[in-house]
């Protein structure tokens, strides 16, 4: 093979000899900080197994000299940043919130960390603003509430959640389906009938027809008035702000089928710390429409 | 006798998948035992009609080349395909409403599809092709096994028909780029068992003293490929009537399986056989000899110890225990040498032609090529570092990083590739238009700094964003804040994406007037 070798013109360089459809191969050496810069990484490599677990082993690993584990550096730096807050945490836990409010540092505090909550638990429903959403989804920026817009009771509504089984003490009350108790007919002419209740454009005949079935059938929960009773988190019909949206076709759906909306419970199984419920209150009291 | 044997087995199959037709539980499972159906009962009727055909003589003394004519079109055809599903869902990204709203073109069911149409489908017709190409120069012999190359095309292109019909309709295991359900994994077990007994064959039937490098890589990707692919899709069938099956790994056993073939479905798949590509067609075009023959078998050997290990980087900071973490972590990193190594060989390959790249748009096109290569291996590893792993983790950075490998390395090597085979497989004078690939190389090189410099940001807005906090410890941003911050870099990457097709389809153009040219001669070449 020795005698096939030959000098390539262009780079001084012997080939190997070999030939592949006319392809040959040079005989260059490897280039050196190639190798170099390769055997660096080897004795990195060596190093750092020694120092971090890396080798398995009949049952676990090799630990490394470092002590090195993830869950220790997590908890670890969850532990520095609760420690860091403990002494404002403790202070949200045994102060009133209506005092909270009333104190500059642990309302600053409370927004601070409550938006951080809030953007991380429920914007995903309500937006990461707070602007909520059509389908259900409450606004919490206005001063229309379902269960009371005072800091306690939407510090009651985060803890317990709304129709959320596994919590006791969650808000309840239930929408029956007026499909199954009304005609079509008589729900037609509630729809229009709530489509006046807040000035929306309706058939004023029909509207005045369906009054008695309203006064009837709707008024227990949502008043004479229609504006609604938060102890029964029964909605206003009468301020043209509309969970599922306020169009005839919509109404007739949520006449004839109903609503249930629910809202988890952030209490349990501890799923947000009392402290952390707290200050979520505060924060969204304090979007604008809190009373 | 074999007449005999094909036209009972069409029919029988036809037979057995009509059953299937009737008795399948699922939507996704009855269309393909139908289009098995129609498929067996074609094979019926075209074995009746060609039995007793006479088989042509003397066919050892030239090279087999119907096969890769018939890739060339697929890998042509299949670019386009997933070209276009990369661009559509990048569009889906910056712009939900193009889901439509239905379950079959929801971003969901067409991503898969746009991977496994560039990846499996463009990729894995372009390697089966030009490795039965070089096979053969390089080994100066035939294909061994007769037919059963075309068994392979066909066989392989049927996987992709069922795979990419399956997503549209819903029918995944749920594992990515291994998403096909059992039946279509059982069949393309048996075509690449079919395509490594071509490979070997005519490995051990050659003229040739020594094996030539590229068929290292290939061969090494035909047996890597195999065994992930089996391990990873070991499952148990609901029924034989179902297209659902149960995956054998549980939980975070599962999670590594998965990864272990994932990222060897880059290493194995989108690199090795890559590179072997990248072995002949670089040397051929430029008419240049291999750099180092001593740096290709290093890096050849350390390219694929290495590889096998690094799948855990892909699942840092999760349920994996620590020392598989950054075991994976310290192989990605020592694998950082022997993939320049590669690119070493191919880019230094050209020492003494350099000035060809003025004159020569498919040479340049190699090079790029193999420029995002070794951009691409060099960010691989630093993004396999757990603390760097932190912040682009789940991000865009990490399609980022992929596109600029899969773009810039396998579909510009693929493209160039192409151009070298249809002129020689056709036998045309040359191709039809050089400037045309010039014009695909500037579009798919700026396509693709759109797409990859608009992800990095992205991504690293996204890791930022996520991780940031106010003086107090508390989170700063909502994920909805990150996803509206990513609108902007969403609408420059399926810019990119554009360019990118419309490069594509000029190749395309291309290759296709070229086939359309006058013929050179015609004459067969001989196997020497």
């Amino acid at each position: 093979m020795a005698t096939k070798r030959e000098l390539d013109e262009a780079t001084q360089t012997e080939t190997t000899g070999h030939v592949w459809d006319g392809i040959k191969e040079l005989d260059t050496p490897m280039p050196r900080w190639w190798l170099w810069a390769f055997y660096a990484t080897i004795v990195w490599g060596v190093v750092f197994v020694i120092l971090y677990p890396a080798w398995p082993l009949v049952n676990g690993a090799t630990p490394g000299l470092l002590g090195y584990s993830s869950r220790a550096q997590v908890a670890s730096e969850v532990a520095r940043a609760r420690d860091a807050n403990a002494a404002l945490d403790q202070r949200i836990l045994d102060t009133d919130l209506a005092a909270v409010e009333q104190d500059p540092e642990l309302l600053q505090f409370a927004v601070a960390g409550g938006g951080a909550v809030f953007r991380n638990n429920c914007g995903q429903c309500h937006g990461a603003g707070g602007q909520g959403a059509i389908g259900g989804f409450p606004n919490l920026l206005d001063d229309d509430w379902l269960w009371g817009g005072t800091v306690e009771a939407i510090h009651q509504t985060v803890q317990h959640g709304i129709r959320y089984d596994a919590d006791p003490d969650t808000r309840f009350s239930q929408m029956p389906a007026f499909g199954d108790i009304l005609t079509p007919e008589e729900i037609d002419g509630l729809t229009q009938y709530v489509l006046s209740l807040s000035g929306t454009e309706h058939d004023a005949g029909m509207a005045a027809a369906a009054q008695q079935t309203f006064l009837d059938n709707c008024a227990s929960c949502h008043g004479e008035d229609g504006a609604g009773m938060q102890d029964q988190g029964a909605p206003s019909l009468v301020d043209g702000i509309w969970l599922y949206g306020g169009d005839p076709a919509t109404i007739r759906e949520t006449i004839t089928t109903a609503r249930y909306g629910i809202m988890p419970s952030f209490s349990l199984g501890n799923r947000l710390r009392p402290e952390d419920i707290r200050k979520v209150a505060v924060y969204v009291h304090n979007l604008g429409g809190g009373q | 006798m074999l007449d005999g044997v094909k036209i009972a087995a069409f029919g029988l199959g036809a037979l057995m998948f009509a059953i299937a037709t009737n008795w399948g539980h699922d939507q996704a499972y009855r269309v393909h035992a139908l289009l098995l159906t129609a498929l067996c009962a074609a094979g019926f009727v075209w074995s009746i009609r060609t039995a007793g055909a006479r088989q042509p003589v003397n066919v050892e003394s030239s090279y087999m080349d119907g096969p890769i004519r018939y890739g060339v079109v697929a890998t042509a055809f299949w670019a386009i395909v997933g070209f276009l599903m990369g661009t559509l869902i990048a569009f889906q990204l910056a712009y939900p409403d193009l889901n439509l709203g239905l379950p079959w073109t929801s971003f969901g069911r067409l991503r898969p599809l746009h991977t496994s149409a560039v990846i499996f489908a463009f990729g894995g017709n372009g390697l089966i092709a030009t490795s039965f190409y070089v096979v053969q120069r390089t080994c100066a012999t035939r294909l061994w096994g007769g037919n059963a190359a075309w068994f392979v095309f066909w066989g392989y292109n049927l996987f992709i028909v069922l795979a990419a019909t399956g997503y549209v309709l819903g029918s995944t295991q749920s594992l990515e780029y291994a998403e096909p359900e059992w039946y279509a994994d059982l069949w393309l077990t048996i075509v690449w068992v079919v395509y490594l007994a071509i490979y070997l064959g005519t490995l051990v039937k050659r003229k040739e003293p020594h094996i030539y490098v590229a068929n290292w890589f290939y061969l090494s990707f035909i047996i890597t490929v195999a065994l992930l692919h089996v391990v990873n899709n070991l499952a148990v069938p609901v029924s034989i009537w179902s297209s659902a099956s149960v995956a054998l790994w549980p939980g975070v056993q599962g999670a590594m399986i998965q990864w272990w073939y994932g990222h060897n479905a880059v290493a194995f798949f989108l690199t090795v056989p890559f590179l072997a590509m990248m072995y002949y067609f670089v040397p051929k075009q430029a008419n240049r000899p291999v750099y180092s023959y001593r740096l290709s078998i290093i890096h050849f050997w350390s390219l694929i110890f290495l590889y096998i290990w690094a799948g855990p980087h892909h699942l840092h900071y999760t349920a994996l225990p620590d020392w598989a973490q950054i075991l994976g972590m310290v192989m990605s990193i020592i694998l950082w040498m022997p993939s320049w190594g590669g690119a070493i060989n191919g880019l230094m390959t050209l020492q003494g032609a350099w000035d060809k790249l003025r004159t020569d748009p498919i040479l340049r096109m190699m090079v790029v090529a193999l420029a995002f290569y070794t951009m691409a291996t060099f960010e691989g590893p630093m993004m396999s570092i757990r603390a760097v792993n932190s912040l682009s983790h789940y991000t865009d950075w990490t399609i980022g990083h992929v596109h600029s490998g899969v773009l810039g390395f396998n579909g510009l090597l693929t493209s160039a590739a192409l151009y070298y085979l249809v002129p020689r497989l056709w036998k045309r004078e040359r191709l039809y238009s050089l400037s045309l690939v010039s014009w695909h190389f500037w579009l798919a090189t700026i396509g693709i700094v759109l797409y990859a410099s608009s992800m990095w940001i992205a991504g690293i807005t996204q890791g930022l964003m996520w991780r940031e906090v106010d003086s107090l410890g508390f989170l700063v941003n909502s994920f909805a804040d990150t996803v509206a911050a990513m609108h902007p870099m969403y609408v420059i990457r399926a810019l990119g994406g554009v360019l990118y097709l419309t490069g594509g389809l000029i190749m395309a153009w291309n290759l296709w007037k070229t086939v359309m040219s006058e013929p050179l001669r015609a004459e067969t070449v001989p196997a020497e």
